[in-house]
């Protein structure tokens, strides 16, 4: 056992910090809420409800030219949401940090606007078999528009992506790797640093999904060597519909910007309009000011308990509820990745996942079922859909043991 | 509360779902899918002139789903066209309205649990949509969505 590991077993708080969540406080259906979907989306602790409350009460106004002092205010505010992701990402400057409504805008930007400008007929761009649809979908509909090809690094039967194949995938004609950094699906934690290592020797460029990511493992873009990484706010304890899309500067300002409008220009004329400085170049009318407020002080929530606590003690959790969870007869865990994060997907012998997650749910157990917008993940494992338990910092060893008491009861209930 | 949702009638005919097989002198086929769990039906009914003879489903789905064929395709049997839509209307309103349970639902009753579950109510009504399409003589596949 590592020092770390040891010292959060003893020292971590956990009641302590629950007490930062209100939304744990309730019961459902009569019991107290077991949350187990943080992967769909993270519940939200005072300091990120307070400060999009304080901002709505005290600050509120639009952002970037206004002379007056409410204006003033939001804008710092706001614009201290870049600083913060910025040192999130260790990106090396904010004119790299791009407000977008989350990972799939991310996405859909670099498709949009890197895409169009350079990819050709018969390039080539790559994603793997675990991705989520957000991060196949945008470059089917480029590949189709530019008449390129999108291949797939396939995967095997734990859940891992076959580098060796990737390597055969990569050829002068490839443009760019798409890969998740966490898999929603599996759990699977993929060795993006290598993997973006190999997409540059090949001349191509490599964008991470971090949407899972971010709120398990310190990120580090730079040492990642990452091109493109993009996460959602509402995912690392922040509100919806904000999210962050790190670009290296130089890529960014070799694409054209992705929508018109307000605050991406510099001077606009009838005739010619030229566009403003990065990042404002993509961030096109009046953004999610008080989302992108509540995601910075869900960034600063985060820097203070310290996310590499944070990953021991939920690295603790997966352990503990993978071993529970194996003993089970006629449960199969599906995503056995050696290098795993806080998801456990799973599914029971006769047992339709529809059914596991509603009778958890009347023990007020939060799970989700289904295919969890990753279709192609399901069919390679031959399940229509799996129920999927997905962990926080903000989980106990004792809501494990309730997730297993309650599958114990679905089996008696189908038994 | 368990089993205000999943009532006896309901496990057993999910457990030992009846008429779940195919039909080769079916008269009328159509097929089901719910892509927000993958689910999918195919339903065969047999006609003579204008009343249903038989019908039977294959598919793979939740409890609720299976047992809501299986029943389904029991109760069917000997009505005419039109009093297999009008059921389903019934059903329909049992599902999603708050009136008071209808007659003339049987069995069907058993699925009054499912109105308090609004996620699970497409996999209650899965069967019903494709019988619906099946009886119009559609043979596109039908989506709950
Ligand atoms: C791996 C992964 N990528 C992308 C997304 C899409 O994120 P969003 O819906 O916040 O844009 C998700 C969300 O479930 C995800 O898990």
């Amino acid at each position: 056992m590592s020092t770390l590991t040891s010292e959060i077993l003893t020292n971590f708080d956990v009641e302590k910090l629950r007490e930062d969540f209100p939304v744990l406080k309730q019961q459902i259906h009569g019991k107290p809420l077991v949350y187990l979907d943080s992967a769909a989306t993270a519940q939200k602790p005072y300091a990120v409800i307070d400060a999009i409350r304080r901002f709505h009460e005290v600050d509120c106004a639009n952002i970037h030219r206004g002379v007056h002092e409410l204006s003033q205010r939001s804008t710092a505010a706001y614009e201290q949401t870049r600083t913060r992701a910025r040192q999130f990402l260790n990106a090396a400057s904010d004119a790299e940090i791009v407000f977008v409504r989350g990972t799939t805008e991310g996405v859909n930007l670099v498709a949009s606007s890197w895409g169009h400008r350079h990819l050709k007929a018969g390039d080539e761009i790559v994603i793997s078999a675990m991705e989520h649809h957000s991060n196949i979908v945008p470059w089917q509909m480029l590949c189709e528009a530019r008449d390129a090809r999108l291949r797939v690094i396939p995967m095997n039967d734990r859940g891992e992506l076959i580098l060796e194949e990737y390597e055969k995938l990569l050829n002068p004609r490839t443009r760019m790797v798409a890969v998740a950094h966490i898999s929603n699906a599996l759990g699977t934690v993929n060795p993006v640093a290598e993997m973006i290592a190999m997409a540059h020797r090949a001349g191509a460029l490599a964008l991470i999904d971090g949407a899972q990511a971010a709120p398990h493992l310190q990120v580090d873009v730079r040492a990642l060597d990452a091109d493109f990484y993009a996460f959602s706010g509402h995912k690392t304890l922040g509100p919806t519909g904000i999210g962050i899309l790190y670009g290296k500067q130089a890529l960014l300002e070799n694409m054209p910007p992705y929508q018109g409008g307000g605050d991406m220009i510099r001077t606009v004329t009838f005739e010619k309009t030229t566009y403003a400085d990065l990042p404002y170049k993509f961030e096109a009318g009046t953004p999610n000011i008080a989302g992108g407020i509540g995601l910075g002080a869900a960034l600063e929530y985060i820097g203070g308990i310290g996310i590499e606590r944070i990953a021991a003690w939920e690295h603790e959790l997966l352990r503990y509820g993978t071993e529970q969870l194996e003993r089970i007869p006629g449960l199969r865990i599906i995503g056995t990745a050696r290098e795993k994060a806080a998801v456990i997907s799973f599914v029971i012998e006769g047992i339709h996942p529809h059914d596991i997650g509603t009778v958890l749910d009347l023990e007020g157990i939060a799970v989700r079922t289904g295919h969890h917008c990753a279709q192609p993940v399901m069919d390679r494992f031959h399940v229509p859909a799996t129920t999927r338990a997905s962990l926080a910092f903000y989980n106990t060893f004792a809501e494990i043991d309730k997730l297993v008491a309650g599958i114990y009861k679905v089996k008696e209930v189908f038994a | 509360m368990v089993h205000e949702l999943y009532q006896e009638t309901i496990l057993d005919h999910s457990k030992r779902p009846r008429n779940c097989h195919a039909m080769a002198d079916a008269d009328r086929k159509a097929e089901g899918y719910n892509p927000l769990c993958g689910d999918k039906l195919k339903l065969y009914v047999k006609m003579e002139g204008d009343i249903v003879r038989d019908a039977s489903f294959e598919g793979s789905g939740c409890a609720i789903s299976t047992a809501s064929a299986s029943l389904m395709t029991e109760s069917l049997k000997g009505k005419t066209r039109t009093e297999a839509l009008a059921l389903l209307e019934k059903f329909h309103d049992l599902l999603t309205s708050d009136a008071e349970v209808g007659d003339g639902l049987g069995k069907l009753v058993v699925f009054c649990g499912v109105r308090d579950y609004p996620a699970r109510v497409k996999c209650a009504t899965l069967a019903w949509h494709t019988l619906k399409s099946a009886l119009n003589g559609a043979d596109q596949p039908v989506s709950t969505e």
